[in-house]
């Protein structure tokens, strides 16, 4: 499962998020578009390992066809040479460490909280090796209490610290649902502009695997409405490390929703600085019949069903919406003007999910643009089973997800 | 002989000028004198863990006169937002504080604005103890720009970043855990500098309250909890809330302290006391004695749940401005008539407060909009260094 996980988290980064910081400082990392032509010779993919050498590297001639290249198997080309490939490799949770341990290098009032994140590590690692390198009073262990934990990094805040407040479980983070929506959504408001919070609170949350109910929850549904925060959520190495280091340089108090079972995809990304949009959304893989928006878990479920769909002739666009507040209407407006078909694949729940709000918004400022009611494809209403089987019902499954996109277009 | 009487108290001389400076200056100067006083606490302290602090308090004439003053514009204060709500200009909710004004004015004196306060929802006294004009305070109130949360907050939600005032929170105990994490932030910063975190005795009972003790405890934060303990949790009474109302107790293994809460000096040497003792030990509670002559807010009569004879006995023989008062006249620091010229001084001002209050304009409409988000709505995407804007959504 984790090879197929590497592969497809591979292929999926071959995306155009553009990103500034390294746009023309190497030939290698200019405009990430997919479609970009170079030296007025074949079309070539820039992908984001960066193989750019048209005439050396036969590879590189592959990607005649955009939509063939959508699934490409990126295991054998890294396979070969993968020294000579600049940036490095390495591992979801890793990447996440490498941009908190950026910040943390850069700006002292970065400072860690959460339960056991210090002497033990992170329970997913996350902040491994951070407590002997900056000390106990920057990465703080805290006992169990999170409603108070959460309330003291917003205090912190208050003043001009920059905690990042962990929740070992998004779940758990509901005992400190009161900080988080009075304190955190609501002083910047309240004090007439006064005081900022720019902490933020990161966990993982989701289905995992037969984690039972209660570990299994995805609050982003029911942090959305809190007026204030910004919420975005990772799916990439890549994208980790740059939403990590955007949140914590944001003014904003930002929740980065992580997902328990991506801890351990593994990417190359560019060695140099560089930091994700935190409001962008992500173009996967352009398309023309149909907008799947998906994020997080999900969009793995999409890229694989792709595989199928464009076996079978159809041309997905998928779109990783990655900031769940507020929606990136631009880029996902731009996409519904050209394919005017939506699916909206999540893992929240039916009611009131992250899908029930985007559904909403798209069809209030692009209805004319639709030329079919749009399709959510969300978990089941219940509390997640333990069991395997019933669990896989619980999420959406790559085969849900193709015949949708058969129903949609047909 | 008016020479001869420079050499005493300038208050008294000022008295015997007046026929001329009356006409001079607009307001009478407060004493400048600051030869100490010694003055005994009402009753002694109780501690808990700890050594308690000494009864005996020193203090100056220029210090007594600024409490009294500063007391009896606080009470002023409160007792016209009490009308403002009744003719409707101020509403939701509107909690008083007057009654309790020695815990605002002692905390005061003992520490500095560098030093953090942090509070719920009775705050309008604490704010203006920090240093907010009555303007301010009324325009808040009544949702006017000039309003020191530009009218966005309302009276649960007064706020002054310059002098570390931290609020103004709605949620009963909510604010403990920040008040903690400005500790924590103080010490992260090696500030010297040391944070209040006051809640009432209703709050007393709320779990987070201990969580956030624990970890202040444990990490060794210099944060000072004060229970401002009026003895009623809106209409429960603390003896059918609490198991043991013995609050200062309440921390166990964190030292604590009772103090009258309506002594203005006992508040100030405890709070003395608090902070040294938080700088070296950590955390400290420290239980304030007190009472409020008001309901719980306004839509409270305050009647109900305890007699009119409990509020007006506390009100003869306890009330903080009365205290200060006969300290006064009995130092001979100024006569009887000159403090009630300070009264009277205090009701124009906060008269003229209010009505500069009413003539600041509501906010525009498109301030609904304004501090949501520290850059705009949140509806423009930026570059990747944040610094661009790329794109605004239809």
């Amino acid at each position: 499962m984790a090879a197929i996980f590497q592969g497809v988290g591979a292929a999926a980064a071959l995306s155009s998020s553009p990103s500034n910081s390294f746009d023309s400082k190497k030939l290698l990392f200019s405009p990430r578009r997919s479609f970009s032509v170079k030296k007025g010779a074949s079309v070539v993919v820039v992908r984001s390992d960066g193989n750019v050498n048209l005439d050396l590297n036969p590879r590189g001639r592959r990607a005649q066809q955009l939509i063939a290249n959508a699934v490409a198997t990126k295991a054998d080309s890294s396979a070969t040479s993968s020294s000579s490939k600049p940036g490095h490799e390495l591992l979801l949770f890793e990447a996440l460490r490498e941009g908190l341990e950026e910040e943390m290098e850069r700006d002292a009032s970065v400072c860690v909280m959460g339960e056991d994140v210090g002497h033990y590590g992170g329970s997913y690692k996350v902040t491994k090796g951070l407590a002997t390198k900056f000390g106990d009073l920057r990465v703080l262990d805290t006992p169990i209490a999170e409603n108070s934990f959460t309330g003291m990094g917003i205090g912190a805040a208050m003043t001009g610290l920059r905690p990042v407040v962990e929740g070992m479980n998004m779940g758990f983070l509901l005992l400190a649902f009161n900080q988080i929506s009075n304190n955190c959504g609501m002083l910047h408001y309240t004090s007439g502009g006064q005081f900022t919070i720019p902490i933020v609170i990161r966990g993982p949350g989701g289905v995992g695997r037969q984690l039972g109910a209660e570990h299994s929850q995805r609050l982003e549904s029911y942090f959305q409405s809190i007026p204030g925060i910004q919420m975005v959520a990772c799916s990439t190495p890549y994208n980790a490390k740059g939403l990590m280091k955007a949140a914590i340089r944001s003014e904003n108090p930002v929740i980065l929703f992580e997902h328990v079972l991506l801890y351990n995809l593994k990417e190359r990304i560019p060695d140099e600085d560089y930091i994700c949009n935190l409001e962008e959304a992500e173009m996967v893989r352009p398309g023309e019949h149909v907008t799947i928006l998906t994020y997080s878990r999900m969009r793995y479920h999409v890229m694989q069903a792709a595989k199928t769909l464009v076996n079978k002739g159809y041309d997905p666009e998928v779109i990783d919406i990655r900031s769940l507040k507020p929606f990136d209407l631009y880029t996902i407006g731009n996409s519904v003007k050209k394919t005017h078909r939506v699916l909206i694949v999540e893992e929240c729940m039916r009611t009131g999910g992250i899908g029930a709000s985007l559904t909403a918004a798209i069809n209030e400022n692009f209805l004319d643009y639709l030329d079919a009611p749009i399709m959510c494809l969300s978990s089941q209403d219940v509390p997640t089973p333990y069991a395997g089987t019933l669990e896989e019902w619980t999420v959406v499954q790559p085969a849900q997800i193709v015949t949708a996109v058969e129903q949609l277009c047909h | 002989m008016a020479l001869s009487h420079l050499a005493t108290s300038s208050s008294r001389s000022a008295a015997l000028l007046r026929p001329l400076s009356s006409s001079i200056y607009l307001r009478r100067p407060i004493s400048t004198d600051t030869t100490p006083i010694t003055v005994e606490t009402s009753v002694p302290f109780t501690s808990h863990q700890c050594e308690a602090p000494s009864r005996s308090v020193e203090t100056n004439p220029k210090e007594l006169l600024t409490f009294f003053r500063d007391m009896a514009l606080m009470r002023r204060m409160e007792i016209a937002a009490d009308s403002l709500y009744k003719a409707k200009l101020i509403r939701g909710f509107c909690h008083l504080y007057d009654g309790q004004e020695a815990v605002a004015v002692g905390m005061e004196a003992a520490i500095t604005k560098k030093d953090c306060i942090i509070t719920a929802y009775r705050d309008h006294c604490t704010f203006v103890g920090r240093g907010g004009t009555l303007l301010e305070v009324f325009s808040e109130l009544m949702g006017r720009q000039a309003g020191c949360s530009r009218g966005k907050g309302g009276s649960m939600h007064f706020y002054k970043k310059d002098s570390n005032f931290y609020g103004g929170h709605g949620i009963v105990g909510a604010q403990v855990p920040l008040g903690c994490g400005l500790a924590f932030a103080q010490k992260y910063s090696k500030d010297e500098n040391v944070t209040f975190a006051l809640y009432g005795d209703g709050a007393a009972n709320q779990g987070q309250l201990f969580e956030a003790l624990n970890i202040s405890a444990l990490w060794d934060l210099p944060a000072i909890l004060v229970c401002e303990n009026n003895h009623y949790g809106m209409g429960t009474a603390e003896w059918r809330a609490a198991k043991s109302p013995a609050y200062y107790k309440r921390g166990d293994y964190v030292p604590g302290l009772k103090v009258d809460g309506m002594d203005a000096l006992a508040v100030k040497q405890a709070c003395k006391f608090a902070k040294e003792h938080a700088l070296k030990n950590g955390p400290i509670i420290l239980e304030m004695d007190t009472y409020r002559y008001h309901g719980h807010s306004m839509s409270d009569p305050g009647s109900t749940y305890r007699t009119r004879d409990e509020i007006s006995g506390v009100r003869q023989e306890r009330d903080p401005i009365e205290r200060i008062r006969k300290l006064v006249l009995s130092h001979d620091l100024a006569t009887e008539k000159e403090l009630k010229d300070i009264e009277k001084e205090v009701r124009k001002e906060v008269d003229d407060a209010i009505a500069q209050a009413k003539e600041s304009p509501m906010p525009e409409p498109s301030e609904l909009f304004t501090n949501v988000f520290v850059k705009g709505l949140g509806v423009e995407s930026f570059g990747a260094d944040r610094k661009e804007v790329r794109a605004t959504l239809p």
